[in-house]
């Protein structure tokens, strides 16, 4: 019985949990982290 | 010698779909149903005597109680009932399309619980006047730490729910009990699931802390550090239900229809779009927000360049064009439209998903994309146009098409049929229309500036007199009306659900009663069992209906987008 | 189908009417993702861009000295305060009023520094429907030039306790 040849891309598609850790890694980095980070280095006010 | 099979776990053969139900799953499938129910009741309540509260001309309420509502009906609607309900699809997805136990019951009770008291205690504490903060909870306000506490405990159990569903998945595809890929609408419900977990790590992120702090242990929070992780909670639970509703239309469209996906490739490629992007926009609760910069603002709120709204768009492409290919197959090929009138509208799960995906697309989708650019925010954070936004969406979609699956789930899974079929017809188009009323309404006031959470519109006996134009007043009337419409809809949906639940007829060993001809029934259940069978192949129909109505939906969507645009170039300048 | 598992292989790029309205919404989405950044340069109305950090106390007693220093009247006892054109400006949210009403000129620049009190605020400039957040100890700047004349009530949008629905103020602008 022949193997039929899955496509990379299929591949990709099915593999649920590289999508869990993408599906984690990118917004906690790009909402989450990036916004942690600008919040927490807000220069002090003078208020001339 | 020791045999190491797997367990046989007990199962029916569902009559209709020929799938195994797992018995131990349907039950949890059941009690989170019913859970999901009755707090969508609780929340229901409190949206009735809110809608007939900012309908200036009545205000039901006083202060204290309007705000009290407002607070109940957020944690109900936004948190309990939903999340609830994505439990069950959660436990149907894995188990029955997956043909697999689930991975552990242990797990299911524990999870069970913890979201049931936590529910309990956070509407206790509310009811009880001692968390008058919001669903948003936003520090400086501070509520009774059992506030914070239940939902805490919902979040963990709705996690552990979900790390059950990923085991039950791993040892699906480790037992083999299925061959190939998942099917789609298992994929979207993994979408949705991943989307979940993202979303309670924020809620624990976000109200750890703070339990902490309303216990006297640990400091406040930031501010705007809390706005960031509970709209990680909020908003990305909003996205669980924007990848659970869409499953929801696949589901239906191939249960009513017989429709299947026209390219597996395109769908689950727009549920991935949801899984990588979806969660950014949660940035645009934070647009005109102190401390984070335009380029943050602008590539988050953006789904990264609209790569999620794209997948949104693309669905609501492939679940009508897989509809109208299914009915033309059945031979209903007249002119562009005749599918589309032929459609099974008298079958309340098809037109509540046919009414989700419009008033998800035209009026949620349109203005949630407009309103979420960080400029356009100007003219439109909390006011309400905000929540005629996300009335929309979270009831007009999601809610709906949670309706119309409940049409199919009272039959499949409780085995039970409906009484009153007539009423539950025209069920779907009284929430919907009522849903839509009181979303323009919503909106239009909001227009005028007419602010969302708040008690008296107008600022009576403030020291510097303000109010609003009298028409704003005549949209508040609107939205009252249209809530009252909602709120009698919502009504009949539990009734007939609990008549048929607790007293209906049993379905045991029969096929699910069918809401279209008996000959039509049979075209669509040819289409099914064709539909396996098919998988692979290609077969070319042409979709123009869907075509027509999804260039009406770019071309409203350029409209409304431009004319914000335009109304933004009025007003001051600002920087 | 969609609740069935499809086996092999079943990769395939869209065809037909599919990929016609794969690119139109991609083409769409193109065009909305140009908008903002080119709003963010070209265009006059964009979110406050200035934040600085400070404690509640400290931007009270500023906003005390603004009125001091700028008091031309005032309205319902509630002092009238005119800022310099091109100038800084203090707001500040508490509950349950904005204090002080403002006085400015027509197509004149302020930088107006907004902030809280005590709990979170929302700034709502009606009826022109102008909305920003306001947070204790973020000092968020607007850079604003008000291109309309009359008098414009402030009105809060965040509830904040029990009087939310009594927080308004004034911003009166001149010719």
């Amino acid at each position: 019985m022949e193997e039929e040849k899955i496509h990379p891309i299929q591949k990709f598609m099915d593999n649920i949990w590289l999508l869990l850790a993408l599906g984690l890694a990118i917004p906690i980095l790009s909402y989450t982290l990036w916004g942690l980070i600008e919040l927490l280095t807000i220069e002090q006010g003078t208020l001339p | 010698m020791s045999t190491d099979t797997v367990k046989a776990a007990a199962y029916r053969v569902c009559e209709t779909t020929g799938l195994s139900i797992f018995l131990k799953a349907q039950f949890f499938v059941k009690i989170n149903a019913v859970l999901a129910v009755i707090f969508l009741l609780v929340g229901g309540i409190a949206a009735l005597l809110l809608a007939l509260t900012r309908w200036s001309n009545v205000m039901l309420l006083n202060d204290i109680w309007y705000y009290r509502m407002v607070t109940l009906h957020g944690v109900n609607m936004l948190v309990f009932w939903i999340i609830f309900f994505e439990m069950a699809i959660l436990y149907f997805a894995s188990t029955t399309l997956l043909n697999t136990k689930m991975f552990s019951k242990k797990l299911a009770h524990t999870s069970l619980a913890l979201m049931f008291v936590g529910a309990v205690v956070t509407n206790y504490i509310i009811l009880k006047g001692q968390a008058d903060v919001m669903l948003t909870s936003y520090p400086p306000l501070e509520a009774h730490p059992l506030f914070y506490l239940g939902i805490i405990l919902f979040a963990v159990g709705a996690l552990i729910v979900a790390f059950n569903f990923f085991a039950t998945l791993y040892i699906a595809k480790k037992n083999k009990t299925y061959e190939g890929s998942m099917p789609l609408v298992t994929f979207g419900a993994a979408t949705a699931a991943i989307i979940a977990v993202v979303a309670l790590l924020h809620g624990a992120a976000a109200l750890v802390p703070t339990f902490l702090w309303s216990m006297g242990w640990m400091e406040m929070m930031d501010p705007g550090a809390y706005r960031l992780l509970w709209w990680g909670l909020g908003h990305h639970s909003q996205q669980i239900n924007v990848a659970a509703m869409v499953s929801v239309w696949y589901f239906v469209a191939t249960m009513s229809t017989g429709a299947k996906p026209l390219n597996e490739t395109v769908c689950r490629g727009a549920f991935i779009l949801y899984i990588l992007f979806i969660n950014l926009a949660a940035a645009h609760h934070l647009l005109v927000d102190p401390g984070l910069s335009s380029e943050w603002k602008i590539w988050n709120t953006s789904y990264a360049m609209y790569l999620a709204v794209l997948a949104s768009m693309i669905h609501g492409y492939t679940v009508p064009a897989s509809m109208e290919v299914a009915m033309r197959r059945k031979g209903y090929n007249k002119g562009i439209f005749g599918w589309f009138a032929k459609l099974p509208w008298k079958d309340p799960g098809f037109s509540a998903v046919a009414l989700s995906a419009i008033i998800f697309g035209f009026i949620g989708g349109i203005t949630g994309v407009t309103l979420g650019t960080e400029q356009i925010n100007i003219m439109a954070h909390n006011t309400l146009r905000i929540p005629g936004h996300f009335h929309a969406t979270v009831v007009g979609g999601t809610t709906l098409a949670f309706m119309g699956l409940a049409y199919y789930l009272v039959p499949l899974i409780f085995q039970k049929d409906f009484y009153m079929k007539k009423l539950a017809r025209i069920q779907p188009w009284l929430f919907g229309g009522g849903i839509v009323i009181m979303s323009l309404g919503m909106s239009f006031a909001g227009t005028y500036g007419v602010p969302r959470r708040t008690y008296d519109s107008d600022f009576g006996g403030a020291v510097l007199e303000t109010g609003f134009d009298p028409v704003a007043h005549i949209f508040l009337g609107v939205l009252g009306i249209g809530g009252v419409i909602a709120f009698i809809g919502l009504l009949l949906f539990l009734v007939l659900i609990v008549a048929a639940v607790f007293f209906g007829p049993s379905l045991k060993g029969q096929k699910m009663p069918t809401w279209q001809t008996d000959k039509e029934q049979k075209m669509t259940d040819e289409l099914i069992s064709k539909g396996y069978e098919e998988e692979g192949k290609d077969y070319h129909v042409k979709t123009p209906g869907t075509i027509v109505l999804v260039l009406i939906f770019l071309l409203s969507f350029a409209i409304y987008y431009f004319a914000n645009w335009a109304a933004l170039a009025d007003l001051w300048h600002i920087r | 189908m969609s609740i069935f598992h499809p086996k092999g292989n079943w990769y395939r790029p869209p065809t037909g009417s599919e990929r016609l309205w794969v690119g139109l919404a991609l083409a769409w989405c193109l065009v909305m993702s140009i908008t903002m950044p080119w709003w963010h340069f070209q265009g006059k109305q964009n979110a406050p861009q200035t934040t600085y950090e400070v404690e509640p106390e400290a931007f009270i007693q500023r906003v005390h000295q603004f009125v001091e220093t700028n008091q031309v009247g005032e309205m319902n006892n509630v002092p009238i305060v005119e800022p310099e054109p091109g100038g800084d400006a203090y707001l500040l949210g508490q509950m349950w009023r904005w204090y002080p009403v403002l006085k400015l000129k027509k197509d004149q620049t302020y930088r107006i520094h907004v902030s809280s009190a005590d709990l979170q605020h929302g700034l709502s400039i009606i009826p022109i429907n102008m909305n920003i957040h306001v947070l204790p100890g973020y000092d968020y700047v607007m850079e604003i030039t008000p291109t309309t004349s009359g008098e414009f009530s402030l009105i809060c949008n965040e509830f904040c306790g029990i009087g939310h629905h009594l927080m308004t103020g004034k911003i009166i602008v001149e010719e």
